[in-house]
């Protein structure tokens, strides 16, 4: 606005209504605010003294300026595009423009992107709104927190035929109310100059309880870090009942404990610049190094220990009461797609789901690909965790 | 009063209470009333019992406590150097100050842990890393500015002369400071230190990333139960303890604050050079425990590689393939995010100043509670709150991004009241007297001597409001948001979020940036245009 702030100012909201699946473009409604500023050009800084009714005017606008920027507020949430759906997932998750753009081209709709924060949140919001869901499709829920989404019902059955290329052992749900997308493997990284002939690196979970590898080790907390609980998880899967001896173990020998993989890795791992040279973190951090080195490297400075590696998956599931089933379901499809497929290793550092996509070289050059990960079933992990992480807590922590 | 006149004013004064009932208590009784049924009573009351929670109280309000006498011991000498005395780089002192309170929190835990390692304090017998030490130098970091702006503009309004005279009766300066200037100084004091108390309370980035994982507060707990264990229930029981709590201290606060509201001398009094030894062990303090943090997080800014370069501050328009957006689309979101809720908590922040120091006695003190509070309230359940009630047409806002604004806007308010409110008390009556007494009609005296003031206060409260959302980062982590719509903080933790030296380098760069806009934003707020010597903020 220049000029003064007098004179009628129209305030025009174009609203849109969703009218569902594939019905006919929607009708917009012009809903138009007409706001009136009576005496607004008298500078509020430099008031004059004769201009009596100056004050009331000037709370007059206050008041005005007020009403506008509620309605501003009130109509911003009215926005919705034609055809959109929208896809709830954790903050982790980005895939390029191009590949979603792709989505729209066939289908004609659009994509909304809402990010919820980190897994636990999204699981969390998606079962606090499962009444009144906000989102057609999550993505992001992984298989050591499936169990919890499958028991609140948030999602419903959908059967893609592009699960045929996708390997058996990580369909997790028989029913497909979740489909597989991506997986990535939490395992031991470590940096390489640490180690030589007299001390090589360790090579399994009962190398880590070694002397001669005291003080060298950082894991997450299991009870607030997702990469944290898998390698507890590892654990288990490894040792069994045995699992709380073998971390005695680990805490006698010098274990550091942070509570998440930013300060495990930026702040205690040598890549960060701290002074541990094992860290629990994924198979992929070797070549993200790689990538996102400030001088050009031919080969990551760290190492993953394949022999301790639990695996994570992650579900994309159509929510129970969407609105708009079948794009939904064509949304599923997409993510299985080799173009969707193929763009995962590079925007999320995972590795696709789908046989049927090729890895980027970095990837296949440098990123460990394991053949054994340690798993256990969803179910029998909900049905545990709390005490698991309980009796963690007594035994590392106190 | 007339009729229309008292609507008039009703709707004004409803304005706030609307907008903090729409967006704060409305969600807060959704997330309680969803989480807490009936049946739920005999939970909270075994919650109560438990050892667990005897041990995770405790801490809290140790760690809360201490920290509190920490800062207030160190803020004494530097709000006595900022009230009595003028001397060169006062208000580069005065800006250094400021800055840590509104820096993310992530950043800050970044710059110890750097400095820890630097100084060999992350191992060995003294390892600081990980301590309840470095929990409580990251909280006296954070807080000090809040203690000594509150502490050293009220001294400064104490008449010094009684000082004087008690020295030419031959009082020792320890005398003089027990038996004439602290008596004078306990309004500020307890204000200062209750609302330190209060964020030492309910931080959460700090212990989560400082304490080290063995140490839980009310705070953090809230989080791990709500999001980790996905028990809203046990997460809300605490938070209804925590909003208890605050509200015990706002009451606090309150009542302090009534008392401090004497009218105090505003004549500028002389300032005289400060003593060497005074001014020489004030900037050393300050620079350890202020300085140091920061300049650690300039120079890992600007390391690359072996040797030194601005390639980092560069590559922040470089969009990165793990994030959604480039550090700087982020720069140009928190901007905007942090202009729209600057303009909301002043508007908003304003009117209910106006109804606290004009309204009756009951609204007054009601209005000036319910506003505090959300500084009290764990960002995880105000987050869920929001979801779960702003759900249906006109209100639903859960994909919305006027969320950041308004959450944003809600934590700004407190600050625009605490500034607002004590300098409308404190317009000293002999100027409207005069203004009168000359002729003016009360609307003159209103206009020419009331409203410049006012606005004034309400530009410094809004540059507060402007510099607490660009740093926000808690609340903001817990709020749905759109890929596009990132704010800096929040784009800083997923640069940190993944391997590379690259990442790290932006994310540190990022930090800089918004440290300078913080600083820049408090130098045209300390500068000569508002500051008139009217203005005082109480926090």
């Amino acid at each position: 606005m220049q000029g003064s702030s007098s004179g009628p100012i129209s305030l025009n909201v174009l609203t849109s209504k969703n009218t569902g699946e594939l019905g006919p473009p929607c009708r917009a409604e012009r809903v138009a605010v007409a706001i009136d500023f009576h005496g607004g050009a008298t500078d509020p800084l430099e008031p004059e003294l004769g201009n009596a009714s100056g004050g009331r005017e000037m709370k007059k606008n206050l008041f005005f300026i007020t009403l506008l920027i509620f309605a501003i507020t009130v109509t911003a949430c009215g926005e919705e595009e034609n055809r959109t759906i929208t896809l709830l997932t954790h903050d982790s998750f980005w895939i390029s423009d191009e590949v979603l753009q792709e989505f729209t081209d066939q289908t004609g709709t659009k994509v909304e992107l809402q990010m919820a924060g980190d897994t636990g949140q999204l699981l969390a919001s998606a079962i606090l709104t499962a009444s009144n869901p906000a989102a057609d499709v999550i993505f992001g829920i992984d298989n050591t927190f499936l169990q919890r989404a499958l028991d609140a019902d948030i999602f419903s059955t959908y059967e893609s035929p592009s699960l045929r290329h996708v390997p058996e052992e990580i369909q997790l749900d028989s029913k497909h109310r979740v489909t597989p997308i991506d997986f990535g493997d939490v395992c031991i990284n470590y940096w390489i100059d640490s180690f030589d002939s007299d001390l090589p690196a360790p090579e399994s979970l009962e190398d880590l309880i070694d002397p001669q590898y005291y003080g060298q080790l950082v894991v997450q907390n299991p009870e607030t870090s997702s990469p944290g609980l898998a390698f507890l998880l590892a654990t288990i899967a490894e040792y069994g009942e045995d699992w709380e001896t073998w971390w005695a173990g680990l805490r006698d020998n010098g274990v550091t404990v942070t509570s998440g993989w930013e300060d495990a890795y930026e702040g205690e791992f040598v890549a960060g610049g701290g002074d541990h040279p094992l860290v629990v973190s994924y198979a992929s951090s070797p070549p993200a190094e790689v990538i996102y080195s400030e001088t050009p490297i031919s080969s990551p400075p760290t190492g993953v220990l394949t022999d301790t590696c639990f695996r994570q998956i992650e579900f994309a599931g159509v929510v129970n009461g969407t609105k708009h089933q079948e794009t939904s379901e064509a949304l599923i499809d997409f993510m299985l797609s080799k173009k969707f497929q193929e763009d995962i290793p590079n925007s999320m550092l995972m590795f696709p789901a789908s046989t049927d996509a090729d890895l980027p070289k970095i990837f296949s050059d440098f990123a460990e690909v394991v053949e054994n990960p340690y798993m256990l079933a969803p179910d029998y992990i909900e049905e545990n965790r709390n005490d698991w992480t309980e009796r963690w807590t007594e035994i590392v922590l106190r | 009063m007339t009729f229309t006149k008292k609507i008039r004013w009703i709707t004004l004064a409803s304005l706030p209470a609307i907008f903090i009932g729409a967006f704060f208590y409305w969600p807060l009784i959704r997330i309680f009333s969803h989480a807490l049924g009936s049946e739920k009573i005999d939970e909270f009351g075994a919650l109560l019992l438990s050892g667990s929670f005897h041990q995770i109280a405790w801490f809290t309000v140790w760690q809360a406590a201490l920290s509190t006498v920490l800062t207030m011991l160190l803020a004494l000498p530097v709000s006595y150097l900022m009230a009595r005395y003028s001397f060169r780089g006062r208000r580069i002192l005065q800006i250094l100050i400021t800055v840590p309170f509104v820096l993310p929190t992530v950043v800050v835990a970044g710059a110890f842990t750097a400095l820890f390692e630097r100084f060999g304090l992350d191992g060995g017998a003294f390892r600081l890393r990980h301590t309840v030490w470095a929990l409580l130098a990251a909280h006296v970091f954070f807080n000090l500015a809040i203690a000594i702006r509150t502490v050293s503009s009220f001294w400064s309004g104490l008449d010094p002369r009684i000082e004087e005279q008690a020295k030419l009766l031959g009082a020792t300066p320890g005398r003089i400071f027990r038996k004439v200037t602290f008596p004078r100084l306990v309004p500020a004091l307890t204000a200062a230190a209750s609302i330190v108390f209060l964020f030492c309370l309910t931080s959460f980035g700090v212990i989560l990333l400082l304490s080290g994982p063995t140490r839980a507060t009310i705070e953090t707990e809230i989080w791990r139960q709500a999001v980790w264990r996905g028990d809203i229930a046990a997460a809300s029981s605490l938070a209804v303890i925590q909003l208890i709590t605050v509200l015990v201290m706002v009451f606090l606060m309150n009542f302090l604050q009534r008392r401090q509201s004497v009218i105090e001398n505003r004549t500028n009094w002389v300032y005289e050079k400060p003593p060497r030894k005074f001014l020489a062990g004030n900037i050393v303090l300050l620079l350890v425990v202020v300085g140091l943090p920061i300049i650690v997080l300039l120079e890992r800014s600007i390391a690359v590689g072996e040797g030194y370069s601005i390639q980092n501050f560069i590559s922040l328009a470089d969009r990165v393939a793990l994030v959604p957006v480039s550090a700087l689309t982020a720069l140009k979101n928190s901007l905007f995010f942090a202009a729209l809720a600057a303009i909301f908590a002043s508007l908003l922040g304003g009117i209910a100043s106006l109804v606290v120091v004009h309204g009756r006695r009951w609204i007054s003190n009601l209005f000036d509670m319910s506003m505090m509070l959300p500084l009290g309230i764990s960002a995880v359940v105000l987050g869920f709150g929001m979801l779960i009630a702003l759900d249906t047409p006109p209100l639903d806002l859960r994909s919305s991004w006027i969320l950041v604004p308004i959450a944003h806007a809600l934590l700004g308010i407190p600050f625009v009241m605490r500034t607002v409110v004590p300098t409308l008390r404190r317009i000293d009556p002999s100027l409207r007297e005069s203004a009168a007494l000359l002729g003016a009609s009360p609307r003159q005296v209103n206009r020419r001597i009331d409203f410049p003031i006012a606005l004034r206060a309400l530009s410094v409260g809004a540059a507060f409001a402007f510099a607490i959302s660009i740093g926000e980062f808690g609340a903001t982590s817990f709020l749905p948001r759109n890929p596009d719509r990132l704010t800096a903080p929040l784009v800083l933790f997923r640069l940190l979020g993944a391997p590379g030296e690259v990442l790290r380098g932006q994310a540190m760069a990022l930090a800089v940036v918004l440290m300078t806009i913080t600083a820049l934003t408090v130098i045209l707020v300390e500068g000569s245009f508002f500051n008139k010597g009217t203005t005082r903020s109480d926090f």
